[in-house]
């Protein structure tokens, strides 16, 4: 069928049944625009900045597990949208942001909104694309989407130039494709397998280490099974919260940096780390010569260069989860629970002795608490997500996650101004879902904007704002590391947020007791309306347990109070 | 530990040929703090593929890391760690005439090259030798007062 290259652009997309597209208009791409006027195969949710575009379209692409399409146009357009594909590509979510280029004729020479978008994209996606010929298109934009969602997911950018969406050509949307340079792997070595297998059973002292390459392959039942089979304690990276769900009697918590005691005594203890879709990042190792020093490790991973990287690996197995997991279950028969039940007992005591833990009071309201709350009062029936600061990490501490797909936050390039716009995909995603942005009255700053896109669009978000009046990490970090310099932290100053939020279309709330803040996280609820909970928590809270960065991880701060600076 | 010792390394890429497929290796090479000591790339003939070859420094264990970060590169067909290989590196050498012609001659040919071109003014010669052999080639070289060295890089085939 005969048709412009911004028609192909639509067809591509109607074809990989992508429901909604984020983004933002501008010179370069408004031949796409057009034809996304004339049609209705999608919606076009128009965020009101490149950055939130993306985040919603990555959250979205959480939320579901399907690939998020972000569309921006040249220079400023696709600047702005790097920091959103950025994010995706440090937690490898799948996702296609298609960008506006000037005419091939003017690339080249500083053209207006010029800007060498593959260049600069290059570290931060999967792959991109410049397409040069209205011919290629099709099948560019069909390896782009199979490129996202295949083998270790990640973004990838298409840049088109203006020129090549005003040409005619004949369109074909390619059904297969071929890429002999790309063939990720999904199943296991079978002889690895079996020397794992029996590493597990010869272990006494084997420890799940779950990260978010379960969630993003979809293979949470089969880690429960592993973990209910074998009955061996596991622990989860920040990405994985909510994998083997919080009432798992298994569950030690999370790891790392802010991760419970049990967990990081456990990892430091284990004799056999069975490394399910985790990257050992230094915010999960701590000290790498002292991590898990008693161990031999058993790395499952679908990216080679994650086995090895960091961590020297026994008994390395390059595969989908999934599919290694499905293999590896019916080996487990003849392991015996029974076998790790001293070491289950062990961690069981260092869970009593120190669990995760803080001080509540009466007359202010703790952030811990607030989180615990959300939980008491929307649990399973809410999606979660945070921007980045204390406020995530307790969170991911205190937040009953049972599921995945539950909790999405940016946790590897850690970008602030996330949640809210992430919280816009995933409300579209699953509209009968509850969905709140846990957020800092820093990171909540960093997408206002998008009050309006969701007032706008009906979109309601609830933003809980755990308000400190500080950029609250960073505070903490000077209080322990900077001897209270706090350099550029305090937050004093602020908008009136009830009112910021009532100014775009949204509902404000100011939440100074416990009791405002269930009357009004319920009314929220009930309004369906985009708003702001601005939630007044006591200025000095700390993380805790905290493991000092660089530090091993059996080395913690544990909580106690801080009285005198609250 | 030999796996944490700094050795040189020669690597063989061949990749697809398409735009910016040389750019997204060395950029892979920036961003990652990988060492380029010498890049060579041509087609591969009958194919649309190209062969890249890279010598670099590092130990073992870096090395891995490279070949798989190479392998993640959409447009990366194949990676070869050159461990049993034929390596040879081309250099261009010019000398001013009034230098001992016939003993630049003699040196150029027991470095496998010869003279390639006279001048007015100058002579040219090249020659194609194991880069450890080109490092000599190039010290002896240094008597008579060369104008011009150009070297060509690495290309290396396994055995």
């Amino acid at each position: 069928m005969q048709m412009s290259g911004a028609q192909m652009v639509c067809e591509s997309i109607i074809a990989e049944g992508v429901k909604t597209v984020f983004g933002y208009p501008g010179g370069a791409i408004m031949h796409v625009y057009d034809e996304i006027y004339k049609q209705n195969g999608f919606e076009h949710i128009l965020n009101r900045h490149e950055q939130a575009a993306v985040h919603a379209a990555d959250g979205y692409a959480r939320a579901t597990g399907e690939v998020g399409v972000a569309m921006v146009t040249s220079g400023p357009g696709f600047t702005n949208a790097v920091t959103g594909l950025a994010t995706a590509y440090m937690d490898s979510i799948p996702m296609v942001v298609i960008s506006g280029q000037v005419p091939l004729s003017l690339i080249g020479t500083d053209g207006f909104q010029e800007i060498d978008a593959v260049g600069i994209s290059r570290p931060c996606t999967k792959h991109n694309f410049l397409v040069r010929t209205l011919e290629e298109l099709p099948t560019i934009l069909k390896e782009a989407f199979y490129i996202a969602r295949s083998g270790r997911p990640g973004p990838v950018l298409v840049d088109i130039p203006k020129d090549i969406t005003v040409e005619i050509g004949e369109f074909t949307y390619p059904k297969t494709v071929h890429i002999p340079s790309y063939k990720p792997t999904y199943k296991g070595n079978k002889r690895q397998i079996e020397k794992a297998v029996d590493a597990i059973k010869k272990a006494k002292k084997p420890l799940l280490y779950i990260g978010g390459g379960v969630v993003l392959s979809n293979a949470y039942e089969l880690v429960r099974e592993f973990a209910k089979k074998t009955q061996i304690p596991a622990v989860e990276t920040l990405m994985a919260r909510g994998v083997m769900g919080a009432k798992n009697p298994l569950l030690l918590g999370m790891l790392g940096m802010h991760g419970n005691y049990a967990s990081n005594m456990a990892m430091s203890e284990t004799d056999l780390v069975i490394s399910l879709g985790a990257r050992f990042d230094d915010r999960v190792t701590g000290k790498l010569s002292e991590f898990a020093k008693y161990a031999d490790i058993i790395h499952v991973d679908i990216d080679a260069a994650n086995i090895g990287k960091l961590v020297d690996v026994d008994y390395p197995i390059v595969g989908d989860i999934t599919e290694v997991l499905k293999q590896i279950l019916p080996q487990l028969d003849g392991v015996d629970p029974d076998r790790y039940e001293a070491w289950r007992n062990i961690l069981k005591r260092y869970d009593d002795l120190h669990p995760q833990s803080y001080i509540d009071s009466d007359e202010v309201i703790k952030p811990q608490w607030a989180i615990e709350r959300i939980g008491e009062l929307v649990g399973d029936d809410a999606i979660i997500t945070s921007d980045v600061g204390q406020h995530q990490m307790w969170a991911a501490q205190h937040y009953p996650f049972d599921r995945p797909r539950q909790w999405i936050n940016s946790g590897g390039l850690g970008t602030m101004g996330f949640g809210f716009p992430a919280a816009i995909g995933a409300k579209r995603a699953f509209p009968d879902k509850i969905v709140i942005n846990i957020t800092g009255d820093g990171s909540i700053l960093m997408n206002m904007q998008e009050l309006v896109t969701a007032a706008e669009y009906e979109i309601p978000v609830i933003n809980i704002i755990l308000n400190n009046h500080f950029l609250g990490m960073v505070r903490q970090w000077q209080t322990f590391f900077y001897d209270k310099r706090y350099s550029e932290t305090d937050l004093s100053f602020q908008p009136n947020f009830k009112a910021l939020a009532e100014a775009c279309g949204g509902i404000g709330y100011d939440v100074t007791t416990k009791a405002e803040f269930d009357a009004a996280l319920k009314d929220a609820i009930k309004q369906n309306k985009v708003c702001f909970m601005n939630v007044q928590t006591n200025r000095f809270e700390d993380v805790l347990p905290m493991v000092p960065s660089g530090g091993a991880l059996f080395n913690m701060m544990l909580p106690q109070t801080t009285k005198g600076e609250a | 530990m030999t796996k944490n010792v700094k050795e040189r390394r020669v690597i063989s890429v061949i990749v697809m040929n398409e735009s910016s497929v040389l750019s997204r290796i060395t950029s892979l090479f920036a961003a990652r703090g990988y060492n380029i000591e010498s890049l060579t790339v041509a087609p591969i003939p009958n194919s649309d593929m190209s062969h890249i070859t890279i010598a670099t420094t590092g130990s073992s264990k870096l090395m891995e890391q490279i070949t798989k970060q190479l392998h993640k590169l959409i447009p990366v067909y194949k990676v070869i760690e050159h461990e049993e290989m034929v390596e040879k590196e081309m250099v261009l050498a010019k000398f001013p005439i009034a230098e001992n012609l016939a003993d630049i001659s003699v040196l150029s040919s027991a470095y496998n090259g010869g003279v390639v071109n006279v001048g007015m003014e100058m002579i040219i010669v090249m020659v194609a030798d194991e880069p450890k052999r080109v490092k000599h080639f190039i010290e002896a070289a240094q008597r008579y007062n060369p104008s011009e060295i150009v070297r060509g890089g690495v290309v290396a085939i396994e055995r």
